[in-house]
This record gives structure tokens, C-alpha cells and sequence, in this order.
């Protein structure tokens, strides 16, 4: 892990606050500590937003923890046990590649070793010069049938190769973002070159 | 009851019991980490493994299974010993295995079960896990490398202490104990996390390399650093006190200690007063004890009884109070008094001064007001008792005095006493809820009874306590909370003044000619009149001492045998663990050497005798140890006494850390008040 | 071969509209107020008589996992959670069904809390799936202004609330306790049972888990019937199922099937075949990661469905169908799920915490060769002193792929080990 510096001050501005509303409206009286994950995610998604890194520093973890009336290490436990939380800042892009078994079995190793090429990033959880990439090997996404997944930021890019993966950053580099989803134009997790099953039936197709 | 079978042997366990205290009932040890009595069950060490028939066939965490009627336990089959053997290999592969430069060593549970129930070697040949240790402050060292992740110390710090600060951060196996952010522990029980920790991750700081167990002579004595009266085990080698830990009394300290009675005692070998000391010519100098005696006997000649006067301080035991007690009246003084700090205490009735729902008791209590303490710093233990009994279910505590966090939820209701009128006549809100209890506490502090209207306190608190309904003939909710180890006892043995007698503010300010302090700090010496002879006894170099004309160095509570009353009025004894330093003599005996010299002679050679004395004097004294508890069979209260001010409460124990001549001695207490005190009290400046 | 007329996720591949315009089109939401109507016990015998084995993993009866919830709500509510964390390796059935068919479940969620007196459902969907967890919500915000969950849902005068709660990247959360540990607000650490979360649950409270699967099939079943349920699929094992089939395969996907299809069919009608052919297989993990992996001769003939996995001494698990053919490292795809299994131990027994991080070094030695023979029969015992010995199956889970490599795969590991010694080093993989 890199030294990295922590704000002194954190607070939720008027975006965040509006949905932290909703988010406690969802669990009972005194169960407010429920809203744990969901305001982690929260101030991470605010820090993306307003400073181009989407990270918790640990003033926000205090502020949640006496917004919910926690002891701040029961925050810090929560906040250090999920992935998905990242305790120190992170690139514009959060390069987050599956390399567990069945996106291994098809090819995750070039995904890997193109993001390595074209960002310059040599370990895991390293940010690029340029802090647009950061690298992180995560466990499996959960979209083996069109392994291997790279995940950017909230997005799964599928079916991915060494070109399409050089082809997704360089396009992120421009600063363009690409559609997510499958990258060889697969119906989602439909058999490449269309679905074989519920061809016999006839519902109103999606927008 | 339930009927468990454990190894063949039929036991009837309480429900809801689980399977290891079956196994516990029937004889059988069960070795075990993360379990621990009285903390809740975490159940994942995993090494309290047992077979239970008819269940899956696969070993259970004995922790963590309720027992059933009829349940069949196996302890000691081929599956339990394999599991048990797996599950100490695991918790070795990252274990440093440094026993050799470990404190623990000797008494840890890792070491102790590897021999126990473990294999004769490991196959394992990977790198092992390195953990940063952590800085927890001056008490509690960490080598967390040795962290087997019990999780004992986290429970502890969130359901004991209530200072929820250690967590167990990341997860798997780079899962790391500590604060997380850097952070010395704030808890007044920190040094009980060591005594926890199964291995040597959580050590004394103050004791790091300093001895080995097996080198320790182990004595059983009371802490005297608060009034909880805690049971301990102090432990000796040759002429120092290098460790105090806790003795199980489920009554008083369950298997607690406070840290101040656990990490003060380096105070006991600094400042110590090891000689005799005679001022001639103005300056103190060494004397013989034979010098000091003709210097106090002269002085004494031609001074009447009632121009000497003696003050018991807040270290005291009872048998030498008693000797001071008779060798005044010998010498026709009745100006005697044990209320060193001048609290407003009324001596006329037992119950008018102890803590008569009993600490134990706190935990049927179901509403506690307390007014002008801060049990946090006063008596750590009793306020964990309040924490215990909270944790349990709904417990309504407000307090009157200054705001404070005292590790459970407590309303404020005021930071004086002028609110307590209105929780007499039950307009205040909090008195339905007083009302409403079926038993509430009411417990007074001496931060309401260090001032002017003291005595007006006492008994507008008594009052509450009969207009609320805590005086029944079955239960007694009025409590004072002491702060000094002395104080009951002197209570109990009328270290009071006499008739006519003059008080401790009667005798300050030239009220007497000689004035006898036996290890009277806690006042202020600067208040002694300008041309009272003042005859210092006791043990360290404090404020008395430095006042005093002869010094009489006497013997610290861990070098000689003595008798203290708890808060409670809990009668209990201290056994000498060494021998006082230099000269110093225990009190006592030096009482009655000093009659000896003066021609009154104490009717006592021997301790046995000086404590037959004792029970003469008050029959408590005869009760060692238990505690009977009485309803409160007599609602009249203490006197009123003029009119309660408008003035704030200020708190008995500003400090915690240093509170008396050791811990005023003790450079471990000092840094704590530096890491502690010091920046609050920057702050709120 | 399933008739597209018997399958449940008509919109798995997402071609039609998920919002409720389609879903009532594909016939979700019709008739909910008559089969709330037939009340709590008739549901739930209705359940039991499907057959429908929990769709998770576990294979338990999902009729009689309702049946264990009170019979009456006493002083605390009843809650039902469902169990969205999709997260073992191989598996991604639920995502289908968050984002394509997102009705079906908020359908089945309210007449599943119905049948156990809940009035409220949380559906914990992993982290990383946030569009799906999205594409959930429009769904349930439909719901409500449609007036079909909300106060008097669907007319039947039940009032039933809806919630989406997201992970935040643990594996953990799958077991149930865990899961309802973290949607407390906790870590994701599972519970000491007993108690069981029927009798203490969420906030203490009587909870049901239920994978995504097993309530999003809950109103078809219902609506067409125990008895059409239980004509599809094997004795005991019945209805559909939905397969992810990945790794080797010529066409990787998802497909609904009957329970029981033989694996060859599944893979060679579905997924276009192995790839080099059915000959080029090696072998097979059918379940996802946790269950031991299948050689090839067994896949010859395997049908898919629990017990007859189970009869192997493998398991159904998810339905994760992850193949490998002969150009596969066989002992690298096990070593990189014993790295799996290391990341996400939750750290809590010491089997598991300790003994994750152990098998995960000695595998990847393993797959250097740079061990001895000894060293297998060591790795094997150690994988011995975890099974079983936690609070959780997780530890379970860590060990059977090693124990279902060294049954299928010893020769492999051993000449690996005398390749390495022998200076003839096998080519690495590039982490």
C-alpha cells in the first residue's frame, strides 16, 4: 500500500444528503446502522464525483460513524473487511480485473498483461502516472458465461481479448467511454451467434 | 435442569447452558481461546471441539451448542483429538513460536495447549504471517505477530469496558486486531486486556522483560487504590512488588482489577520515605527511631489532650487507625477524624455511609440516579458493574453533576444539586422513572459532599432515596461512593471526632498543637497552623511529609498485614507480599512502640490481638469478606443540615491516574496522566 | 430438450422488455391477489409439493424452509431476505434475472413474504452488480405505483415493502447468516447456529433466506401448479434449472434446462460443444467453484441434478457448469481457486483463516512442481482439518476443489513434481 494523505474534513453535500434519506427510510427505528454499506458507497461515489478519486478517507468513515451513531472502529472493520471500499485514492478509472478460474480459463492473463502494457502499471492496486488507471485484481464479478470481465469503474466490459481490452483504454484515454456489456456484441449471456432457446416465443422486445 | 452425558459421566446443567460447561460440570477440561466467560460467545477459535451423538458426524465448538435433555458428549474420541490437534496446527503456522523472549511464557494458554493437545511438530515450511504491532498507549503492549485473533480483547473493550475501540480490521488471514488508527485505549480496565489475551499479544507495557512467573512469590492482598476493595494476587521477587493481577471475587472485582491498582505500584519504590526523620534547626534530618519518638515525647509534654490532634488518611488500614484511634484518646485527645478531604459524612448510622445495594447488587438495580460522582474514575469496577447491569436490558441512569462518558447511555440533569428538589417533591420527569422502578439506586459521590452544603446533600439525597422508594425493608438503594480504601473502615472504628472533639477543618488552621497524620496527603498542608507540630507517618515523600517535623516512615499496603472495609463495608484482609524498605516499620507496631516510649502503652503485642481489639470495637470486623445485604430497616435520614447551594459539583478524581501518594509516585501513572489528562485538560483550557 | 413453453425465464437473455409492460406481457404479475387468496398454508403445501430445491446451492427443500417460519407473527416482524450475493465462481443465473426478468422476483418476493408473514423483503445483490441492482429498483419503484407491493399490495390487503440493498464485495455474504449479518451493518461474518434464522434472524428477528432463483420461480410454480413442476426434471430433483455454462466451451452461456440433462447435452446443445471436441475434454467443475471437480469419464455420463452429483461425491452447488479442456493447467485452476478461497475468507475460525492461505501456498507450488509427493498427501490432510471443523461451509468449500483434484488429478501433480526436480520446470502461467 502507498502512503497516501488524508483530508481533515469530509462532509456529505446536498446530492448525497438527498439520497441518505432515502437510503435510511429503508431500515427500522435503531436499525440505522444497516445503512453502513450503502453510506461507504456513498461518500466513495462523492469523492469520484467531486474529486475524480473514489475513495474513503477516514474522516468520512467518522462522519458515517456519528451519523449512525457507531463506534468509528465498527466502521473501520466494515469499511476494511468489503472489497469493494478503497482505502486509499484510486485512478478516474478503476481497471477491475476477474482473474479468477473461469475467466482464467479464457484468457484473463492478456486482459492483464494489455492493461499492464498500455497504462504502465506494474503491481496490483498501483495508480498509472497519469492517475487516469488504477489496477486491481478482484474475485469473481459474477459474469463467467462471458469471462473475461473487465470491470470499469461500475461497468462489466465482457468477452474481452488482449485487442478489445487495448482497444476499451485507449478509448478511455481519449476520454471517450465505450458501451459496456459485451465487447463481441453478444445478446448478453446468450450463446454467441444468438440465443438458441426462447426462439418460439414473442414478447415486446426491449427499448 | 438439563441431564447431559459427557464421557460417561451424568451431569445436570442449568438450560441454556452450552456444551462446555457441561463438560466443565462433568470434570472434563476443554481446551479453549476465544471462549471466556464473561464475554459473549464468539466461538471461533474452534478449539473446544467436541462429539455429540446423534448429531452430524462431525466435531461442534462446545462454546457454541446449547446443550438438549438427554445429549450424549464425547471429549476425548479419535475425531475430537484430530480436530482439536488440527486446530492447534493451525494457529502455530503463523505463531512466532518466540517463547524464549515472550512474557507470556509460562502462563499462556497457546503454549500450555500445544503441549496439551497439539502434534510434535509442523509441516508447515511457508513463510509465516509478520503483523505490525500497534501502539495502545502506555499500558498495553503489542507483539501482534502472536494475535491468534481470539477476539477475547475485543469483546472485552466493547461489553466490559464499554470503551468499543479495539476492532479486528481487513479480513481472512491479513485480519489485523488493533484501533485501526492511532490510538492509546482510553479504558480505565485496559490492563485486563492482557490478562485476557491468551497469548503474549497483549502484554504489560510497565512489566515488559522484567521477570519470569516461575520467579514470583504470589501473595493474596486488596488493592487500596480505590475503594472497590479488589481482590489481587501480588507478586514479589526478593524486596519489589514487580506485578499485581486480579483474584476472582465475583462479589466485588469479578476477575478484574482497575489499572491504577494494577500499574501504580512502581510508585512504591520511589519516593519512599525509608528512614526516620527529626527537624532540627529547621531542616529535616535522619534520625534514629529512638530520636523520633523523644522529639514527638517532648513536644507532647505540657500540650493537652485536647490541643492534639490526629488525621487517618485514605491508604490507612483499619488495625493501624485503631492504634492511632486508642494511643489519642491515651493521650486525652478525642480530635480525631478520617474525613480527610472534609466530606460532609454522617458516622451516627452504618447505612448513612457505605454502599449498601452491594456492587453485585447494582445488577438487579432497574433505575440509578447518581449524584456529584463520576463512578468511571472513582471506582472503575462498580462502574463496569452499571455497564454490565445496562448491557443486560433497559436501564435508566441519569446523574447530577458534570456531564461526563461513562461507557453506557446516562441523562444529565443538571451539574448541581439544585435540581434535586425537584426530583424530591417529583416534578422532575426522572423521578416517576425512580418511582417506577421496583428497585432503584441512588448513589452519592464525594464530589456532593466536599463542600459547604455537604451536608444538606447527604441528606436531600437520603430523602430522595425514601420519597422514590429505595429504603424497603428489602432493599437498600441508598449508596455512597468512596473514593479512599481507608475511609469505611475508619468510619466503622469511630475515627471520628469524639465528643467535643474538633473535626479535620477544627484542627487545620492552628486548631491544634501536635497533629499526627497517618498518611494524611489529601489535604492542604498550607492550612496547618504555622506553629502546629505536625508528626507525619506513612510511606512516600508526599504532600504530608514535606509538612511534617518527625517522620515516621511506615509500611506501603504490599509490606504488611492489614485491614481494609470496601465501599460496601465489605471487611477484607491484605497480607504483607515483602518487607517494608529500610527503617520502615508497619504502622502499628510503630503505634505501639511509640505508646510503648510514651508510657501509655496499647494493650496489644500482636496483630491477632490489635484485630480482637477490632472486633470489640465494631463486631463488622469480625465478618471478613461477606457481606450480608439488609433491607433498609430505619427510612430516618441524616440530619439536615442548611441550605443546598446553587454551585456546581466538581469531581472527586479529576485525575485517575493519580490519586494518592503511590500513584503520585508512580512514573507509569504519570505518563498516563500525560497521554490522558493532560490533553484534555489543554483543551479545555 | 425443454420446450420453450415449460421455461420460467422467458426473458433471460433480456431481447424482451423488463420493465412491467413486458413482464405482464410474459405473464408475470397475473392472478397474484388470487394466489395471496389461497392463503399462507396452501402456498406453502403448494411449494413443498413442487419439489423446488433451493436454488443456491444447498438443494434444501424451499417449501419447507417457509414452513419453518412461526405460524403466527408474534411481538417481532417476520422478514424475508433474499439472498442475491451471486458470487461463486462459475455463477451468473441471478444477474440474468435482476436485470432481464427483475418482476418475476419482486412478484415472488411478496407472495413468498406472504406465505411467512413478512412484511418485508430486502434483496442483498452483491456490489459489484450495481446496474443490475438498478435495473431491480425501476422494477420495484413499478411495483409500487402499480400498486402491486406497497400498503394493501395487489388488492389483498397486505401490506408488503420492497428493499434493494447492495454488498459491497465479499463472498461471505452468500451464507446466509453473513449476508444477514452485513445487512445489519456489520462484517460479513457468519452466525453461530443454532439459533437459526427462522427463530433469530435479521435484527433478531424470524428471517428466511432464499436465493433469487428459488423466488423468482415461486409464482410460476404457483400459477401452473406443484404437479407441472414436478412433471420436469428427475424424481426429487425437480423442474428447471437455470445452467452458466463457461470455460471451454465453444459458446459460453446461460441456458434453463431441466434438472437431470445429461452434462454431454448440456454442453454439446447449449454452449456449442467443448472445445476441440467432446474427446479434448478434461474436466469438469459442475457446480461452481465449492464442488469437486468431475474427470472426464464421469462427465460422460453425468446428469445433472443434485443427487446425482452428490452420488459422485460432487454437488449441483449453483448449476455453475465451469469446463476445462486438455490444454487447461488443471492444477493452476485449482490453485487460483484456493487464491479465491484465501481472499475471501472472512478471517473468523481459524481452520479456515489459517488454513485458506495454507493450501493456497503449498498449491502454487504445486503447480511449479516445487514440492514432493509427501507434500500431497500433507496438502490432502490439511484440506481434511478444515472440512468441517468451521462455523460456515466456506471452509468446506476451500477444500473440496483440492480434494476433488488429488482424487482425479494425482498423477498429474506428482509428475509435476518430478519435472520440477528433474530441471525439466513447466511453463508458468503469466501471474
Amino acid at each position: 500500500m502507498t502512503e497516501h494523505a488524508e483530508p481533515t474534513a469530509f462532509a456529505f453535500d446536498a446530492e448525497s444528503e438527498a439520497k441518505i434519506t432515502s437510503i435510511l427510510a429503508k431500515y427500522p427505528a435503531g436499525k440505522q446502522a444497516s445503512a453502513v454499506l450503502p453510506l461507504l458507497d456513498l461518500a466513495q461515489r462523492q469523492m469520484g464525483r467531486l474529486t475524480g478519486s473514489a475513495w474513503i478517507p477516514r474522516v468520512a468513515m467518522d462522519t458515517i460513524a456519528a451519523r449512525l451513531d457507531m463506534a468509528p472502529i465498527r466502521v473501520y472493520e466494515v469499511a476494511t473487511f468489503y472489497f469493494m471500499f478503497n482505502m486509499q485514492p484510486v485512478g478516474k478509472y478503476h481497471l477491475q480485473l476477474c482473474t479468477t478460474t473461469p475467466c482464467w480459463l479464457r484468457g484473463s492473463d492478456d486482459v492483464v498483461a494489455t492493461c499492464r502494457k498500455v497504462t504502465g502499471i506494474k503491481g496490483w492496486k498501483e495508480t498509472s502516472a497519469d492517475g487516469l488507471f488504477t489496477m486491481t485484481e478482484v474475485e469473481c464479478v459474477g459474469a463467467c458465461v462471458n469471462a473475461p470481465i473487465l470491470q470499469v469503474n461500475d461497468d462489466f466490459f465482457e468477452d474481452m481479448d488482449a485487442e478489445s481490452t487495448e482497444k476499451l483504454l485507449e478509448a478511455l484515454k481519449r476520454g471517450e467511454y465505450p458501451k459496456p456489456g459485451s465487447v463481441k456484441g453478444r445478446q448478453t449471456s446468450a450463446p454467441e451467434g444468438g440465443p438458441t432457446t426462447l426462439t418460439t416465443l414473442n414478447f415486446p422486445a426491449a427499448e | 435442569m438439563v441431564k447431559v452425558t459427557v464421557d460417561g459421566i451424568v451431569v445436570d446443567v442449568p438450560p441454556g447452558s452450552n456444551v462446555l460447561q457441561a463438560c466443565e460440570a462433568a470434570g472434563k477440561e476443554v481446551p479453549r481461546f476465544c471462549y471466556h466467560e464473561r464475554l459473549s460467545v464468539a466461538g471461533n477459535c474452534r478449539m473446544c471441539l467436541v462429539e455429540i451423538e446423534k448429531a452430524p458426524p462431525k466435531p461442534f465448538a462446545s462454546c457454541a451448542y446449547p446443550v438438549n435433555e438427554g445429549m450424549v458428549v464425547h471429549t476425548d474420541t479419535p475425531m475430537v483429538k484430530k480436530g482439536r490437534a488440527g486446530v492447534m496446527e493451525f494457529l502455530l503456522i503463523n505463531h512466532p513460536l518466540d517463547c524464549p523472549i515472550c512474557d507470556q511464557g509460562g502462563e499462556c494458554d497457546l503454549q500450555d495447549q500445544a503441549v496439551g493437545y497439539g502434534r510434535d511438530s509442523s509441516r508447515y515450511t511457508e513463510a509465516k504471517r509478520a503483523v505490525k504491532d500497534k501502539d495502545l498507549g502506555p499500558l498495553v503492549k503489542t507483539v501482534m505477530t502472536r494475535c491468534i485473533q481470539c477476539t477475547r480483547c475485543i469483546r472485552f473493550s466493547a461489553e466490559v469496558a464499554g470503551t468499543p475501540e479495539l476492532g479486528a480490521t481487513a479480513r481472512g488471514e491479513t485480519m489485523e486486531v488493533g484501533t485501526y488508527v492511532q490510538k492509546a485505549l482510553t479504558s480505565e480496565l485496559s490492563g485486563n486486556l492482557i490478562d485476557i489475551c491468551p497469548v503474549g499479544a497483549l502484554t504489560s507495557k510497565p512489566y515488559a522483560f522484567v521477570a519470569r512467573p516461575w520467579e514470583l512469590k504470589k501473595t493474596d492482598s486488596i488493592d487500596v487504590l480505590d475503594a472497590v476493595g479488589t481482590n489481587i494476587r501480588i507478586d514479589a521477587r526478593g524486596p519489589e512488588v514487580l506485578r499485581v493481577l486480579p483474584r476472582l471475587n465475583e462479589d466485588v472485582n469479578e476477575e478484574w482489577l482497575a489499572d491504577k491498582g494494577r500499574f501504580a505500584i512502581d510508585g512504591l519504590k520511589r519516593r519512599r520515605l525509608d528512614s526516620v526523620w527529626v527537624k532540627r534547626d529547621g531542616k529535616l534530618q535522619k534520625a534514629a527511631w529512638t530520636d523520633a519518638f523523644e522529639a514527638i515525647d517532648a513536644k507532647l509534654k505540657g500540650v493537652s489532650g485536647d490541643r492534639i490532634g490526629a488525621i487517618a488518611g485514605d491508604l490507612a488500614d483499619a488495625e493501624s487507625m485503631l492504634a492511632l484511634k486508642e494511643l489519642m484518646a491515651a493521650l486525652g485527645s478525642a480530635n480525631i477524624d478520617c474525613r480527610v478531604d472534609g466530606a460532609a459524612i454522617d458516622a451516627s448510622r452504618r447505612d448513612f455511609y457505605t454502599f449498601n445495594t452491594s456492587i453485585a447488587g447494582i445488577e438487579e438495580a432497574d433505575a440509578i440516579l447518581i449524584i456529584g460522582s463520576n463512578p468511571r474514575r472513582e471506582a472503575p469496577l462498580v462502574n463496569a458493574r452499571i455497564l454490565k447491569r445496562s448491557r443486560a436490558g433497559r436501564l435508566p441512569v441519569a446523574v447530577v453533576g458534570p456531564a461526563a462518558d461513562l461507557t453506557y447511555a446516562a441523562q444529565n440533569l443538571g451539574d448541581g444539586p439544585a435540581v434535586l428538589a425537584s426530583l424530591i417533591d417529583g416534578t422532575h420527569p426522572f423521578a416517576a422513572t425512580l418511582m417506577a422502578a421496583s428497585k432503584p439506586m441512588i448513589i452519592v459521590g464525594q464530589g456532593a459532599l466536599r463542600r459547604a452544603d455537604g451536608a444538606a446533600v447527604l441528606a436531600a439525597a437520603w430523602k430522595l432515596a425514601a420519597e422514590v422508594g429505595a429504603l424497603s425493608d428489602t432493599w437498600h438503594g441508598f449508596n455512597m461512593l468512596h473514593t479512599a480504601a481507608a475511609r469505611v473502615g475508619g468510619l466503622d472504628l469511630g475515627f471520628v471526632p469524639g465528643k467535643g472533639g474538633k473535626d479535620v477543618g477544627g484542627m487545620l488552621g492552628g486548631g491544634v498543637d501536635v497533629l499526627w497524620l497517618l498518611g494524611a496527603d489529601a489535604l492542604d498542608t498550607a492550612r496547618i497552623g504555622a506553629n502546629t507540630f505536625v508528626i507525619y507517618q506513612g510511606h512516600h515523600g508526599d504532600a504530608g511529609a514535606a509538612r511534617a517535623d518527625v517522620i515516621l516512615p511506615g509500611a506501603a499496603y504490599t509490606e504488611k498485614d492489614g485491614t481494609y472495609v470496601n465501599t460496601e463495608g465489605r471487611v477484607q484482609r491484605g497480607q504483607r507480599a515483602i518487607y517494608p524498605p529500610g527503617e520502615a516499620r508497619e504502622d502499628w507496631k510503630i503505634l505501639r512502640a511509640f505508646s510503648g516510649y510514651t508510657g501509655k502503652p496499647l494493650p496489644y503485642d500482636t496483630i491477632e490481638a490489635l484485630r480482637a481489639r477490632l472486633e470489640a470495637v465494631n463486631p463488622v470486623f469480625a465478618r471478613l469478606d461477606i457481606l450480608p445485604r439488609f433491607g433498609c430497616t430505619d427510612a430516618t435520614g441524616p440530619a439536615e443540615a442548611g441550605a443546598i447551594s446553587g454551585a456546581p459539583f466538581v469531581e472527586a478524581v479529576p485525575n485517575y491516574y493519580q490519586t494518592d501518594p503511590i500513584s503520585r509516585a508512580s512514573p507509569t501513572m504519570a505518563e498516563c496522566t500525560a497521554t490522558y489528562v493532560a490533553p484534555i485538560q489543554a483543551a479545555a483550557e | 430438450m425443454l420446450s420453450d413453453a415449460d421455461r420460467i425465464f422467458t426473458n433471460l437473455y433480456g431481447i424482451g422488455d423488463p420493465g412491467l409492460t413486458g413482464a405482464r406481457a410474459r405473464g408475470d404479475w397475473d392472478g397474484t391477489k388470487a394466489i395471496i387468496e389461497r392463503g399462507r398454508d396452501a402456498i406453502i403445501e403448494e411449494m413443498k409439493g413442487s419439489g423446488l430445491r433451493g436454488r443456491g446451492g444447498a438443494g434444501f427443500p424451499t417449501g419447507l424452509k417457509w414452513s419453518f417460519m412461526p405460524k403466527t407473527e408474534g411481538k417481532l416482524p417476520h422478514y424475508l431476505v433474499v439472498n442475491a450475493d451471486e458470487s461463486e465462481p462459475g455463477t451468473c443465473k441471478d444477474r440474468d434475472i435482476l436485470r432481464h426478468d427483475p418482476h418475476k422476483l419482486v412478484e415472488g418476493c411478496f407472495i413468498a413474504s406472504f406465505a411467512m408473514g413478512a412484511h418485508a423483503a430486502y434483496i442483498y445483490v452483491r456490489g459489484e452488480f450495481y446496474n443490475e441492482a438498478v435495473a431491480l429498483q425501476q422494477a420495484i419503484d413499478e411495483a409500487y405505483e402499480a400498486g402491486l407491493i406497497g400498503k394493501n399490495a395487489c388488492g389483498t390487503g397486505w401490506d408488503f415493502d420492497c428493499y434493494v440493498h447492495r454488498g459491497a464485495g465479499a463472498y461471505i455474504c452468500g451464507e446466509e447468516t453473513a449476508l444477514i449479518e452485513s445487512l445489519e451493518g456489520k462484517k460479513g461474518m457468519p452466525r453461530l447456529k443454532p439459533p437459526f434464522p427462522a427463530a433469530m434472524g435479521l435484527y433478531g428477528c424470524p428471517t428466511t433466506v432464499n436465493n433469487v432463483e428459488s423466488i423468482a420461480v415461486a409464482p410460476t410454480i404457483l400459477r401452473r401448479g406443484a404437479s407441472w413442476f414436478t412433471g420436469l426434471g428427475r424424481p426429487n430433483n425437480a423442474g428447471t434449472k437455470l445452467f452458466c455454462i463457461s470455460g471451454h466451451v465453444n459458446k459460453p452461456c446461460n441456458v434453463e434446462e431441466e434438472l437431470g440433462i445429461p452434462l454431454r447435452e448440456l454442453i454439446e446443445k447449449y454452449a456449442g460443444g467443448v472445445r476441440g471436441g467432446w474427446d479434448n475434454l478434461l474436466a469438469v467443475i459442475p457446480g461452481g467453484a465449492s464442488v469437486p471437480l468431475l474427470n472426464k469419464a464421469t462427465c460422460d455420463t453425468m446428469l445433472m441434478d443434485f443427487d446425482s452429483l452428490r452420488a459422485v461425491k460432487s454437488g449441483l452447488g449453483t448449476a455453475a457448469v465451469i469446463v476445462m479442456d486438455k490444454s487447461t493447467d488443471v492444477i493452476k485452476a485449482i490453485a487460483r481457486l484456493s487464491q479465491f478461497y484465501k481472499h475471501e475468507s472472512c478471517g473468523q475460525c481459524t481452520p479456515c483463516r489459517e488454513g485458506t492461505g495454507w493450501m493456497m501456498r503449498v498449491m502454487n507450488r504445486m503447480v511449479q512442481g516445487r514440492a514432493t509427493i509427501e507434500e500431497i498427501d500433507t496438502l490432502e490432510q490439511v484440506t481434511r482439518q478444515i472440512e468441517g471443523h468451521t462455523i460456515c461451509a466456506l471452509g468446506d468449500a476451500a477444500a473440496w476443489p483440492i480434494q476433488g483434484l488429488i482424487k482425479n488429478f494425482r498423477p498429474v501433480m506428482e509428475e509435476r513434481i518430478r519435472a520440477y526436480k528433474a530441471g525439466r520446470s513447466m511453463p508458468l502461467a503469466a501471474e
